[in-house]
């Protein structure tokens, strides 16, 4: 299959997981990736940001974030070296990079030189919190942002303190935007001929992923955010939506009609609420009532009488017992790529399917300065 | 010049997915068309978060549909199908995400689609895939973070499987469809031809695990162990974590556990010099820094810690964020206004192009508050 961006060259400066996992989405739609990594540490997300697992001498993170990708390794405080780089940006489509504000200056790799030398270029940086104000120079890393953007306050349940997303979700949805405004431009660029430049803060994006919360806040006259006492899953919807134990493991249960679910689950107290706001104003009450009832059966029994009646429920899976469903193992979601040097490893696949057929690719992840020599030589 | 000016977009997508995506092209340039039925229109304006309202839809739909038009169509009704045809033939872009079958028994399948305009790209949002023994079961967004192992990342070792707050299935799923449709117009640049770009819940909540299930796939298949107190992430060594202070919370990031305990005047425990023991021993370890975090106010480590560009934060609410200088120096809300003079604020798209913020005034439509304007421009009757 023919990838839909087959023919961009997109160069890489950025680290770590926010611009890389922007460019590793461009991979796998078809483009050429090459990272620019600097020599002997390369990006440092090959050292410092790392799960418990190393492979292959490298943090798996840094595996899952990187394959489909070349390395390039220059040094850019050497005026020879940073020319050869140059050559590359000159017949590039894209560049990106997440350094701190005056960083890419130093490199030479800041807007205005960058547009001297390929004048149609889509230039795309992420910042942790923008280039001016306050917090330009502070680090931007992803519990951080979580932290300070109101994000801790909307998981668990109330009294339970601040509780980030366990992944680094700010981190994969300002990379995800960049992604977003890197193919408008491109898109542009291919119409038009102009390229354009790009900007995304993870501050933004953080705020912007919460949209509905903050427009809430906004509305209701700034009221603070408030947890259901137990069994949460959202601060501003009422119940039943939340996860509930059961005998043996644990149900979600989404929106539904308090009465409705109760006469299912034969728990006649929810009959009591009638009143549809009821659901959003008793919901610590309610949820108390629901989460005695369903300990008492397993999750299989519930599931029986909820999913026939179309009442939005499921139930809780851990990875292994997802892995062995029929509907898991139909999406081909785990692929096998390999290294240069045959190194191999499991990893996931784009989540994009094209004209019915997955976006896959077998490379594996660069080791550092791989493709330094070979991209010499044809671009030379 | 925006970069999705003159793509004409036609959302019959309901909810949340779908018309995230479209509002994120809408932001771009494009222009945005709701199919929806009439007088009702689409599911999602009964949705609400806290009962709130604007008008006859909620506050939620509001916020997910601004900058769009609406057309009111009966896709069972021959007459508006036909038009609906017509507007399809001059579209870039067409979304849905009803469950598998209810296109094709409107007449609206990719096929017959791509028949009358072979130009188009098709984008589809699914619960869990197009096919299987899941295709037809309801797609929301907690029941997909519930059974993609999603929950289990976050919180405490003895809380319950911990979803995150907010709509991050969703979100996510209509940011990996804008990303298929971009690439897809960019390929038909260069081939003059359409595609179909189908995405689904559960794939794009998988693709947001992508590393922890990489680990997870080539480690023998160890699952996620939360930490006993202050857990933000499964697989991180200590510190990374929340903590309580004497007044308030701090959050330490990616901060090498030695200098850190070094900065606060302490030295590390022997058991826990050796740096595999900050994955191994995290709980043991987090519970020494507690011991000595609470001991001094948040502000006290900040000023401690910062200079030293540890990896450090307070933890705001709304409030504290949203009146904070560095939240005013990005303008990142705005004011939009329906047809009747209401005014909601919102936030904006988070994506600066040639160095522009992106604003929009226009609020989400009424039920085809736009149906007489585009019979006329696009010739529909």
């Amino acid at each position: 299959m023919k990838k839909p961006l087959e023919g961009i060259l997109v160069i890489d400066f950025s680290q770590y997981l926010s611009g890389p996992s922007a460019s590793l989405r461009l991979a796998d739609l078809g483009a050429r990736v090459i990272k620019v990594e600097k020599p002997v540490s390369g990006d440092m997300g090959r050292q410092l940001y790392c799960s418990n697992v190393i492979m292959n001498g490298e943090s798996s993170m840094f595996h899952a974030i990187n394959r489909n990708k070349q390395s390039y390794v220059a040094d850019m405080k050497s005026a020879q070296e940073r020319e050869k780089v140059y050559t590359l940006i000159a017949k590039a489509d894209v560049l990106l990079h997440n350094f701190r504000p005056g960083v890419a200056d130093k490199l030479g790799i800041d807007f205005d030189t960058i547009q001297s030398i390929n004048s149609n270029i889509v230039y795309a940086e992420l910042t942790g919190y923008g280039k001016e104000g306050v917090w330009k120079n502070k680090p931007g890393l992803d519990l951080l942002l979580q932290s300070v953007s109101g994000l801790t306050q909307l998981n668990g349940n109330d009294g339970a303190g601040p509780v980030p997303i366990g992944l680094a979700v700010i981190d994969i949805l300002s990379g995800a935007h960049l992604a977003q405004g890197i193919l408008a431009c491109l898109y542009r660029k291919l119409t038009t001929g102009k390229g354009g430049k790009v900007e995304v803060s993870m501050l933004e994006s953080a705020l912007e992923y919460q949209f509905e919360s903050v427009t809430c806040f906004f509305r209701d006259g700034g009221q603070p955010t408030e947890r259901p006492k137990t069994n949460s899953a959202h601060a501003y919807l009422g119940a039943p939506y939340g996860v509930y134990k059961t005998k043996n493991g644990n149900i979600a249960l989404a929106m539904g009609s308090i009465p409705f679910i109760g006469e299912l689950l034969g728990c006649l107290e929810l009959l009591n609420y009638p009143e549809v706001d009821s659901w959003f104003s008793q919901r610590d009450e309610i949820k108390g009532i629901l989460a005695n009832h369903l300990k008492t059966k397993d999750t299989k029994e519930w599931l029986a009488v909820l999913e026939p009646a179309d009442i939005w429920c499921a139930e809780i899976m851990d990875w292994k017992t997802l892995f062995d469903k029929e509907a898991f193992k139909i999406l081909e979601m785990v692929q096998k790529v390999q290294m240069s040097d045959g190194y191999g490893y499991e990893t996931t696949r784009c989540p994009i399917q094209i004209n019915g057929a997955w976006l896959k690719s077998e490379k594996g992840s660069p080791i550092l300065g791989e493709h330094t020599e070979k991209i010499n030589t044809e671009f030379a | 010049m925006l970069p999705l000016e003159g793509i004409t977009v036609l959302e019959f997508a309901q909810f949340m997915a779908g018309p995230s995506a479209g509002l994120k092209m809408a932001d771009l340039g494009a222009r945005v068309i709701k199919i929806e039925r009439p007088r009702t229109g689409e599911a999602g304006r009964q949705i609400a978060l806290k009962n709130l309202f604007i008008d006859e839809s909620s506050m939620v739909f509001h916020t997910a549909n601004r900058n769009k038009q609406s057309y009111a169509a009966n896709l069972k009704d021959a007459n508006d199908l036909e038009r609906v045809k017509k507007l399809i033939a001059q579209a870039d872009v067409m979304t849905h995400n009803f469950r598998p079958g209810v296109m094709e028994k409107i007449g609206l399948d990719y096929d017959t689609v791509h028949s009358i305009n072979p130009k188009i790209i098709y984008g589809v949002v699914s619960g869990y895939g197009p096919v299987g023994p899941w295709a037809k079961k309801p797609g929301q967004d907690l029941l997909i973070q519930s059974l993609s192992g999603f929950v289990n990342l976050s919180g405490n070792a003895e809380d319950n499987p911990t979803a995150s707050g907010l709509a991050t299935s969703d979100i996510f799923t209509g940011v990996h469809l804008v990303q298929g449709i971009l690439a897809a117009l960019i390929s038909r640049t260069k081939t003059g031809k359409g595609a179909k770009i189908e995405v689904s819940l559960l794939e794009s909540t998988l693709d947001i695990q992508f590393e922890l299930l990489t680990t997870y796939l080539n480690d023998g298949n160890q699952l996620p162990k939360r930490v006993k107190k202050g857990s933000a992430h499964a697989y991180v060594a200590a510190p990374y974590g929340l903590y309580q202070t004497k007044d308030s919370y701090m959050a330490i990031a990616l901060t090498p556990l030695d200098e850190l305990v070094k900065a606060m005047g302490l030295s590390l425990p022997n058991q826990f010099l050796a740096k595999e023991t900050w994955f191994t021993e995290r709980d043991a370890i987090m519970d020494f820094l507690r011991e000595h975090l609470i001991k001094e106010t948040t502000q006290y480590w900040l000023d401690l810690f910062e200079p030293l560009d540890f990896r450090v934060s307070a933890v705001f609410d709304y409030k504290t964020i949203l009146d904070h200088d560095a939240y005013k120096v990005l303008k990142m809300d705005q004011d939009v206004e329906t047809s009747d003079g209401i005014i909601m604020k919102t936030t904006r798209c988070p994506i600066r192009i040639d160095g522009e913020r992106i604003f929009s005034r226009k609020s989400a439509p009424k039920v085809g508050e736009d149906n007489g304007l585009i019979d006329n421009e696009f010739n529909l009757n």
